[in-house]
């Protein structure tokens, strides 16, 4: 091997590091153009997950227009929720923070770096919302129209790890809930979500890797949210989805830390007025405040329609006495109940 | 340190294998100023980037005792997981040792149309991020495949990504050795009357030993702790196509830390079992020559 050929893989290998680690990290310039922030210019860091990055950034445009988000420039990382919860309390630097599952801000709580009063919001601390919903292939061949449909015998899932994802967890225990308000006990779910665990054939690491792999084949159903279904359906991917009768709202945290930027506060008020809920909207999200004017969203089912109210819309506190509550029962790595079934059905199959 | 560093160093200038114990083991000091400086740098940079975070892995795993170590373990997910790596990671060691050979064979002493070509894309797998290796991986060889084998979903999928991202390793390994392999040393021992299969293993093998034994170590190695590769084609199923780092990632995004470092803990010490007993072989074998 010449010399050359290996100074060519080095280059090669550095090359690809340094598209991995600014793909971590980008900063947005403000719309003043400016890389580095002007003088005086405010810089806010933004930690989050990765789904809403195009919301935000929508809202960070609108927001520069306002004379309280003028000349703030961005420092934003986007990746999975807990490792970026985790980052954060490591010690990356952030300003505001925006995840997918409560639980993310309460380890921020409890890292001191979160006031305990970051629920007492109009919106108790939510930024965006979803629901569960009930994706499948192109012309529905299999003919899903609910839950259940899904533990029939020729039907196969695909959803994300409910272990290694913790926002997957929404689709399992919307699975759950329907079980429960049909079969009206624990033991109804129980054996529904047996079921529907011995139709899974994939449990990928994340939302995204599900709906990647249900992109290639693998499954005829795929549990998702509304808002990343849209979002498929947006960028021309050939599905279509189903929102149940019942089902669970998912709700996403947003948070200011103890020791940000005084603007960051400024700005989680503004994403919670209607102004910035529409472009959320936009993106296939439900606002969480009333009053917004919902247009057309492109990608949804019905885009003149596209938000329709399901039968019975269960939330996490009222339902399942909020995650503090929930992880411990359905996901403990030992007692948890969807753990053991989870092991249940690998053994017999 | 110096002393039990610089002693065990296999190096040209050896200490002699019959010398006395008692001079072996006196301290003394033939490093130079620039090799002491190189020496520092050396062991400087391997504990910041290896021996400090390993010793952070085990000490977190051994913080709260056995207990819930040994909960971990025979947590029946987590042990079927750990069964499943270590032994598709053992069958890929295998393959690898095979197949690498033969491939680094054909790179070196054949001409053929394509071969810079060949010998440039076998270092793909190192450079591709491994996240787009599984999707690549999944629409070649999944529901969808173009050729019509479908294995997603299956331990056939565990196999398929970690040969995939530890193909390079014994070929790069053995190349290099086998360049420099006279092939007028196997002519040699062919006209003492050596049969073909003599002058392998008694020529060939024992000269290619140390580098195949080195390509296999870190195959093992790599191919324990990968995740990007096979999390969208394995499934990540329990007790059926679960690899370990998916278990750990389960722990900890369940907040356990403890017991997310006794898995990586119980696969380092395999690990190292493995690079060991490689390496007692190869000097079996080498020896034979």
């Amino acid at each position: 091997m010449s010399i050359r050929m290996r100074a060519g893989r080095l280059a090669g290998a550095a090359a690809v590091a340094a598209m991995m680690l600014s793909a971590c990290t980008a900063t947005v310039d403000s719309p003043q153009g400016a890389g580095a922030p002007a003088d005086g210019g405010d810089v806010l860091n933004l930690v989050g997950y990765a789904v809403p990055k195009a919301g935000n950034n929508a809202v960070q445009k609108l927001w520069a227009e306002t004379d309280e988000g003028a000349g703030v420039s961005w420092v934003e990382s986007y990746g999975a929720s807990g490792d970026q919860s985790r980052a954060v309390e490591a010690g990356l630097k952030a300003d505001y923070v925006h995840f997918s599952l409560e639980g993310d801000v309460t380890r921020l709580v409890k890292a001191g770096l979160v006031d305990e009063s970051w629920k007492d919001g109009p919106t108790g601390g939510i930024v965006t919302s979803s629901l569960v919903v009930i994706a499948v292939r192109e012309g529905n061949p299999k003919n899903i129209q609910g839950w259940d449909d899904l533990i029939k015998d020729d039907v196969t899932i695909v959803t994300p790890n409910p272990g290694s994802s913790g926002a997957a967890r929404w689709n399992i225990l919307a699975a759950w809930a329907h079980a429960q308000e049909k079969g009206g006990s624990e033991q109804a779910a129980i054996d529904f979500t047996t079921k529907l665990f011995n139709n899974i054939v994939a449990l990928p690491g994340s939302g995204r890797d599900a709906t990647s792999a249900f992109l290639a084949g693998t499954g005829d159903v795929l549990l998702s949210y509304e808002n990343e279904t849209i979002l498929a359906r947006q960028n021309g991917e050939k599905l279509e989805y189903i929102v149940p009768d019942v089902t669970l709202r998912i709700d996403n945290p947003g948070a200011v830390l103890k020791d940000a930027n005084p603007k960051a506060k400024a700005w989680l008020d503004f994403v919670l007025t209607q102004q910035a809920q529409a472009e959320f909207v936009k993106l296939g999200f439900r606002p969480v405040i009333d009053g917004v004017e919902i247009g057309e969203v492109e990608g949804a089912n019905d885009p003149s329609n596209p938000f329709p109210t399901p039968g019975t819309l269960v939330t996490i506190n009222d339902y399942f006495g909020g995650w503090d509550a929930a992880n411990p029962k359905f996901f403990d790595e030992e007692n948890g109940i969807i753990t053991k079934i989870q092991v249940e059905t690998g053994k017999s199959s | 340190m110096t002393d039990s560093l610089e002693t065990s160093t296999p190096g040209p200038d050896r200490t002699p294998r019959f010398r006395p114990r008692a001079v072996r083991s006196r301290p003394r000091s033939t490093l130079t100023k620039s090799s002491g400086l190189a020496l520092g740098i050396a062991v400087l940079w391997f504990s910041i980037l290896v021996l400090i975070p390993l010793a952070v892995v085990v000490g977190t795993a051994l913080a709260g005792g056995f207990g819930p170590f040994l909960s971990t373990l025979t947590n029946a997910q987590t042990f079927a997981a750990i069964l499943l790596t270590l032994g598709e990671a053992a069958l890929v060691t295998v393959v690898n040792v095979v197949i690498g050979t033969i491939i680094a064979w054909v790179l070196v002493r054949d001409k053929f149309p394509g071969k810079r070509l060949l010998e440039i894309i076998i270092d793909v797998p190192f450079a591709l991020p491994t996240i787009v290796a599984g999707l690549v991986l999944l629409g070649l060889y999944g529901p969808r495949s173009p050729i019509g084998i479908d294995v997603a979903n299956t331990r056939a999928a565990v196999f398929l990504a970690f040969a995939f991202v530890t193909l390079p390793f014994v070929v790069r390994a053995v190349q290099p050795v086998l360049e420099e392999l006279d092939p007028e040393v196997e002519q040699a021992a062919r006209s003492l009357g050596a049969s073909g299969r003599q002058t392998l293993t008694r020529v060939v093998l024992p000269a290619l030993a140390p580098a195949i034994a080195a390509g296999a170590a870190l195959s093992f190695a790599r191919a324990v702790s990968e995740y990007g590769s096979l999390v969208l084609i394995s499934g990540n199923l329990a007790l059926r196509t679960e690899v370990t780092s998916v278990r750990i990632l389960t722990y900890i995004e369940g907040g356990q830390g403890a017991q997310a470092a006794a898995v990586a803990t119980v696969i380092l010490i395999v690990a190292l079992l493995v690079i060991v007993a490689l390496d007692v072989l190869q000097r079996r074998i080498a020896r034979r020559g």
